[in-house]
């Protein structure tokens, strides 16, 4: 196979120690999650290698459990958008009518109240639990994932090879997955990367109001709003999630963007 | 003059293409060609696609198309070699000295422009003529070029005129700055036979009247002999003949040019209709939805078993809609399609597994007509899968069998689609047709998008699966000469109605009706001089009336 490019790798080697420090946050982190080991906003020492936040806890340590609990929610969150928004613009497509509209309008309703402030009053209501966020924030998502899934379809659904499978007498189960979701993969995965970062900002955002992830829980946004009071007094304790979360978005989109382009020139890609 | 006015020299052009899990490589897409080409004649340059024919077009220009490089040769246009020019030289050249007429003037224009701006556009830029005399020159030139009413055409848009006048006013576009060279990249390829006919006169009397040089490109060799002096036969990037129009049409050298020559020579013995019609379109009328026009009024068409209807007719005939009707595609708003003796349902959905089984379709366009991610193992095998419940090794066998049928063999059952060339993906489509094991395909414009010789076979590779499979086929096509090749019986399409219908030696004998007379009348012939005397011909019978 072809070789990565140098940015890809790049990409591969932050996205995946990101993920594995996520997935073995238990084994590296050198303390406990909320184990207060020192002074509030000690400097970055040997003992503490990133200082310590604002009631004495080991700021690395947070940071690898903040990461987790982001990293969890917001790839659980993307993963439900892409579901749902994906079978759902793909069944708008294919079946069309009043079914596409209905659906189309529903999702225009949806997108017409920010999410950000639809999120707030869902979650006032309801109580803030992990899946309940992942619930919110992956429904709402959702939307934007089925109008690209939708418009995608929706020129696939008129190539002649589609109008093959429906004249051989084909189910919709395999219109929708054997013919159409494989040539609408490559812009849905683009789009997953950077649909996971507006996930890990949206999620960041959440708990930096206070309707995110609760504590002592950890999440990159949550040491933010935490550490937020240092920076008065030169504290960089909340400019480190922040350059975490940055790192992270733009090696994903490295990665995606390289995975895009495989797709694209693998066999041809879509059309011709 | 002692230069002529257009001299290429071994002219070498080669591109970097990136086949997908290799490293990029540098191929040669043109070598060793050298022309001439003197100020008021026309040079038709012809090959089959990929023989480079508009690579060297372009090359008039010094222009390389989307990473092709000229690396190697001369290029002189009126004594001075335009691939040393700069970016300024070149621009004084493009659009000035040197003009392009494309194939699809559709896609050419910009439809939010009226005709008239876009036709005199270059002429303003390159400062050859005031507004007024742009003006006056395109009102000319669309006099010539037989436009309906020169003064006021150009103040339409683009949408607002047919596809040959559009073709015309791209004529017009290239002869306005009084260029010295034309390239004509086939331009009447998209246009009806019937359209084609006026376009190609016009644009051989406006070369005759503004003396210019052209070079003409095509893949058609019957189109080419009527408008040029010179004709060079390229194949895979390199000349194959060279000589004047009468020598190549008459006496060609090459062994590949004769090929080209002789080519839709297939004979084709009519047969007796038999008693039992496969299928039966009974007083048809048929609309799309939302519109109140009759896209086919009152059709009246069999098909016998084991023979070939062809349906013949312009665009917007409605030839097409009659297959998707017959298919289910569209509901016909009155009359009944009957096959074999059950009545189909006018609707898909209405249709048996078995209904769908027996009437298979291919398409025009090969490439949109099979999945680019699926391998020809599961094109070909999903019929034999979702029909006969095959699986496994026994329909890999049968996979197998099938791609001997269309004389492919079965190396290529795991490749994709854009691994074939063209003539390979209409095969798979045919054998995807074939593994249903269908008594009626209907064929919609299979070849047209084919180049002659590879049409040919795929033609040949028909007739003779007719043979084996005893099926019959429906033939949609705008080809007279494929219709001769291949069908027992016509119908002669007009707007939505068939104007002529019956065994094909009565169709294609006299005495004929205006429209069928018209449409063979318009069929391009392999001789020279034939657009004259058709010309000439239709002048004394309009003039007669």
């Amino acid at each position: 196979m072809s070789r990565i490019p140098i940015s890809a790798l790049i990409g591969l080697v932050f996205t995946g120690a990101y993920f594995l420090a996520a997935l073995f946050a238990p084994f590296i982190a050198p303390y406990g999650m909320s184990e207060t080991v020192g002074d509030v906003w000690e400097p970055m020492s040997r003992t503490h290698l990133l200082g310590t936040d604002s009631i004495g806890r080991d700021l690395l340590t947070r940071m690898i459990y903040g990461g987790r609990t982001t990293i969890f929610i917001a790839t659980m969150a993307t993963l439900l958008s892409f579901t749902t928004g994906a079978v759902l613009g793909f069944l708008a497509a294919v079946i069309g009518g009043w079914v596409d509209q209905a659906l189309s309008r529903f999702v225009d309703l949806m997108m017409a109240i920010p999410s950000l402030i639809f999120a707030l009053v869902v979650l006032s209501v309801m109580p803030v639990t992990i899946p309940v966020l992942i619930m919110v924030m992956g429904l709402l998502d959702s939307t934007r994932v089925y109008r690209l899934a939708r418009a995608v379809a929706v020129d696939i659904n008129v190539m002649d090879y589609v109008e093959a499978a429906r004249l051989r007498g084909e189910g919709r189960g395999w219109i929708i997955f054997r013919e159409i979701l494989p040539n609408a993969l490559s812009p849905l995965v683009a789009e997953m990367g950077l649909r996971f970062i507006f996930m890990v900002l949206f999620v960041s955002t959440l708990s930096f109001l206070g309707l995110g992830v609760q504590p002592p829980n950890a999440d990159w946004g949550g040491i933010v709003k935490e550490n937020k009071e240092g920076i008065v007094y030169g504290i960089s304790a909340a400019l480190v999630p922040a350059f975490a979360i940055a790192t992270l978005a733009i090696s994903v989109n490295l990665v995606a963007d390289w995975i895009l382009n495989r797709t694209t020139s693998l066999k041809g890609g879509r059309g011709g | 003059m002692a230069d002529p006015l257009l001299k290429v020299t071994d002219l070498k052009i080669e591109a970097t293409a990136y086949p997908p899990g290799e490293p990029p490589q540098e191929i040669t897409i043109v070598e060793g060609v050298s022309f001439a080409l003197e100020k008021g004649r026309v040079l038709g340059l012809i090959g089959e696609s990929g023989a480079g024919k508009s690579t060297i077009g372009l090359s008039a220009m010094a222009y390389g198309r989307g990473g092709v490089r000229i690396t190697g040769g001369q290029v002189t246009v009126n004594g001075r070699d335009i691939l040393q020019l700069g970016v300024r030289g070149l621009r004084a050249l493009r659009g000035a000295e040197v003009t392009y007429v494309a194939q699809s003037a559709a896609a050419a224009f910009n439809p939010a422009k009226r005709i008239m701006e876009q036709v005199i556009e270059a002429t303003l830029e390159h400062g050859r003529a005031s507004r007024s005399e742009a003006e006056a020159r395109a009102v000319k030139l669309f006099a010539t070029l037989g436009l309906p009413d020169p003064d006021t055409f150009g103040n339409r848009y683009p949408h607002q005129v047919s596809g040959g006048q559009l073709q015309r006013a791209m004529t017009a576009l290239a002869l306005c700055p009084l260029p010295d060279l034309v390239i004509f990249d086939e331009p009447t390829t998209a246009l009806d036979v019937t359209t084609q006919i006026d376009v190609l006169a016009a644009i051989k009397d406006a070369i005759r009247e503004t003396g210019v040089a052209a070079l003409y490109i095509t893949h058609d060799l019957a189109v080419v002999a009527q408008v040029s002096d010179d004709i060079m036969v390229l194949k895979g990037g390199h000349m194959v003949e060279y000589g004047t129009t009468a020598q190549i049409i008459t006496a060609p050298r090459e062994e590949y040019t004769r090929a080209l020559v002789s080519v839709r020579s297939i004979e084709h013995e009519e047969k007796q209709p038999s008693d039992d019609p496969v299928l039966r379109v009974e007083h048809v009328t048929a609309r799309y939805r939302g519109t109140d026009f009759d896209v086919l009024h009152d059709v009246n068409v069999e098909v016998h078993r084991g023979q070939t209807l062809a349906v013949v007719g312009e665009s917007g005939s409605g030839k097409s809609t009659l297959a998707r009707v017959i298919t289910g595609l569209l509901p016909p708003s009155e009359g009944q399609i009957t096959f074999a003796d059950r009545t189909l349902s006018p609707t898909l959905s209405g249709r048996s597994r078995e209904d769908l089984r027996e009437v298979q379709m291919i398409y025009q366009m090969a490439d949109v007509a099979m999945n680019p991610r699926q391998t020809v193992g599961t094109i070909i095998g999903r019929p034999l899968e979702f029909y006969f419940g095959l699986k496994g090794e026994a329909k890999r066998a049968r996979v197998a069998e099938l791609l001997d049928e269309i004389e492919m063999g079965t190396g290529f059952i795991d490749r994709y689609p854009a691994e074939l060339s063209g003539g390979q993906k209409q095969r798979v489509c045919i054998a995807r047709a074939l593994a249903a094991n269908p008594r009626l395909i209907i064929c919609d414009e299979v070849t047209s998008a084919l180049d002659p010789l590879v049409a040919d076979g795929i033609l040949k590779l028909l007739l003779n699966l007719q043979k084996v499979e005893d099926v019959a086929y429906l033939f949609i096509t705008h080809d007279l000469a494929t219709v001769r090749a291949i069908a027992d019986s016509i119908a002669v399409m007009y707007r939505g109605r068939v104007v002529r219908y019956g065994p094909k030696s009565q169709v294609l004998s006299p005495p004929f009706d205006d429209y069928t007379d018209l449409l063979l009348s318009s069929v391009p012939e392999m001789k020279l001089g034939w657009l004259e005397d058709v010309i000439a011909h239709r002048k004394m019978e309009s003039a007669g009336n």
